[in-house]
């Protein structure tokens, strides 16, 4: 066998092998992933029923409590969360070419990654003096979290707007603030909407803020300003328990906490799936006409 | 970029759209201005209620060696040390088996597989934490201290950093965890800075008769390596702050050693841990505010370090891609 053959099966060989090495860093990735499904369902599955889902904590030994907590702190921190974050993303997108702009583009990029229970912390140490450990106050943090994340989506679905869009707008004679919530919000919705979705979900699972903001209660919140249990925080509190209930309720909890946030992705690809089709189609055509615009 | 010119053109004719025009723009900025705004004041808030503990403590805080609550002791050094160390597990087992995923998705896989793939990947990420965590308790930690503890004490005892028989609640347990948790943020990010490298590169070191293998090396790796860094800063930025895994399979001891099987503890599941009982008391309440400051500032420094970096890494990519 000459040099170059023998070199050549050597190169092919080795590209191999690393082909395969990159393979299975996939597959070692995916096998935590079935795991976890596979031991939340197989546990889960046995504590769930009827009772289980509708009974408060205590008594009753259900989670109704603290499904109905979580889905509270969803909706009361989407409620602040969601408008604040939005005009935030119009503000960078549309107003935020000067240096304030860029600074607060920045910090939503260092703060949507930030360490949740910081920001949980952050929120307990003013607002704990009005709210006590309540509902509100976990619902300010969990929204601390989601501003971020919303204001992130929002600048880069107004930014895959064609600017064509805009300039026929105001050539119209659309004042500017129309434009905006007319034409520019029209076409970003989706991706809007898909961005609210995903802050939504990852609020849902977040344990630590809400550990140190709303606290825990074995009974139904009769009110925003009562402390609540939630799925994340019943599974922490009974995880290392150990009576054989407040297993059932860790991995009951578990399993519907995970139904909840899975669905919620779930749903959201489907939606971005066809978005990124329409965004796909959008960007050709703009480069199609700033190339044209280049050649005239 | 072409931020300015998009207005340009504009001219308001009228008073009313004027008026209009100033209050959207008066409203979505005053927003955008008092969000930010708050942060900070929230975060001077935290250092007033940590400004007890730093009076009593002072510097000691920040040097003293051993932690011992019965005698009054608090210092952040054993947390920051154990912090290092599991986000330092994680890297080193996340960041390979992320780049070999982003490698596969951007180089190797074929196109239908790509999407679908990358969703699951990405769904490691949807996972709450403190599920990771239940997992970490009743899968994980056992089958480490059964399987996997004993091979490490008699392969690598010697090193010190494996030694003896724990329970499986340890810092090797909470890294390992925490590996799995970087690797969806790692490796999107890597994908996106070795997709975004132009095909040229390939091409050319196609047309030079490179392997796959080869072409990856040189002509994607190289080029997107700077990317995959700031994707490593902002993997080690989520390990540093993860809270509720780290807190349920550490062990929970705020004693420094090297054995990597010894249960740890780290900044913020010392904060998680002991929420409960010390907010009665007003002083472990501010040692705990204290904690959380100095996790601020390390985790703002971290961030900070990782967008700038990506920042940095992407935007000549950008304009080469424009040119292409």
């Amino acid at each position: 066998m000459s040099l170059e053959i023998r070199t050549y099966k050597r190169r092919k060989l080795v590209n191999l092998l690393a082909s395969a090495a990159a393979l299975s860093c996939v597959v070692v990735a995916l096998i935590p992933l079935a795991s976890i499904l596979v031991e939340v369902i197989v546990k889960g599955y046995g504590a769930l029923s009827w009772g289980f889902i509708s009974n408060p904590i205590i008594p009753g030994g259900g989670i109704g409590n603290a499904i109905l907590g979580t889905l509270q702190l969803a909706f009361y921190a989407s409620l602040i969360g969601l408008p604040v974050g939005i005009l935030t993303g119009i503000y960078v997108s549309e107003f935020g070419d000067n240096g304030f702009g860029r600074t607060i583009r920045f910090f939503n990029d260092v703060f949507a990654n930030f360490p949740s229970i910081v920001i949980g912390l952050l929120a307990y140490s003013l607002f704990i003096t009005y709210f006590g450990f309540s509902i509100l106050l976990g619902a300010i943090a969990l929204a601390m979290i989601m501003i971020p994340v919303v204001a992130n989506t929002t600048e880069e679905a107004l930014r895959m707007v064609p600017n064509s869009l805009r300039e026929a707008s105001l050539a119209l004679g659309v004042p500017r603030w129309k434009t905006v919530l007319k034409v520019m919000i029209t076409n970003g919705k989706s991706g809007m909407v898909t961005g609210a979705l995903l802050a939504i979900a990852r609020i849902t699972g977040e344990t630590a803020p809400i550990l140190v903001t709303a606290r825990y209660s074995y009974y139904w919140a009769l009110s925003p300003s009562d402390p609540t249990a939630s799925l994340p925080v019943a599974i922490w509190f009974n995880a290392l328990d150990q009576s054989a209930t407040a297993q059932q309720q860790a991995w009951g909890a578990a399993l519907v906490l995970i139904i909840l946030v899975l669905s919620f992705n779930i749903v959201v690809r489907l939606l971005t799936r066809r978005n990124r089709f329409n965004n796909n189609n959008r960007m050709v055509k703009k480069s199609w006409l700033r190339k044209s615009k280049q050649s005239a | 970029m072409d931020m300015r010119l998009r207005w340009a053109s504009f001219r308001p004719k009228s008073i009313r759209a004027l008026g209009g025009d100033f209050a959207f723009h008066l409203l979505v900025g005053i927003v955008a201005f008092s969000a930010f705004i708050l942060v900070w004041v929230l975060v001077a808030q935290m250092v007033y209620g940590a400004y007890p503990s730093m009076k009593a403590l002072g510097f000691r805080f920040l040097t003293d060696t051993s932690w011992d609550a019965g005698k009054g002791l608090f210092t952040v050094i054993p947390l920051v040390v154990g912090t290092l160390t599991t986000s330092g597990i994680a890297l080193l087992l996340g960041v390979p088996i992320s780049v070999g995923i982003a490698i596969y998705l951007s180089e190797l896989s074929p196109a239908w597989i790509r999407e679908p793939l990358s969703f699951v990947i990405e769904l490691l990420a949807a996972v709450p934490s403190v599920i990771y965590g239940l997992w970490g308790i009743y899968f994980l930690a056992p089958v480490l201290s059964h399987n996997v503890d004993p091979i490490l004490v008699s392969l690598l005892g010697w090193t010190n950093l494996f030694q003896g028989t724990a329970g499986g609640f340890s810092k090797l347990t909470a890294g390992v965890i925490l590996a799995i948790m970087i690797i969806p943020t790692v490796a999107s990010i890597s994908k996106e800075a070795m997709m975004a490298v132009p095909n040229s590169q390939r091409e050319a070191a196609l047309s030079l008769g490179a392997t796959r293998y080869q072409t990856t090396r040189i002509g994607v790796l190289t080029y997107a390596r700077s990317g995959i860094f700031g994707a490593a800063i902002l993997g080690l930025g989520r390990a540093v702050g993860e809270t509720m895994a780290v807190a349920m399979t550490i062990g929970n001891s705020p004693k420094i050693s090297w054995n990597l099987l010894d249960p740890g503890t780290t900044m913020a599941s010392m904060i998680a841990n002991n929420w409960g009982e010390d907010i009665g008391d007003p002083f472990k309440l501010s040692v705990l505010l204290e904690i959380a400051v100095v996790l601020f500032v390390v985790a703002l420094l971290i961030n900070v370090f990782a967008r700038l970096v990506i920042g940095k890494a992407m935007k000549p990519v950008q304009s080469g891609g424009a040119g292409l």
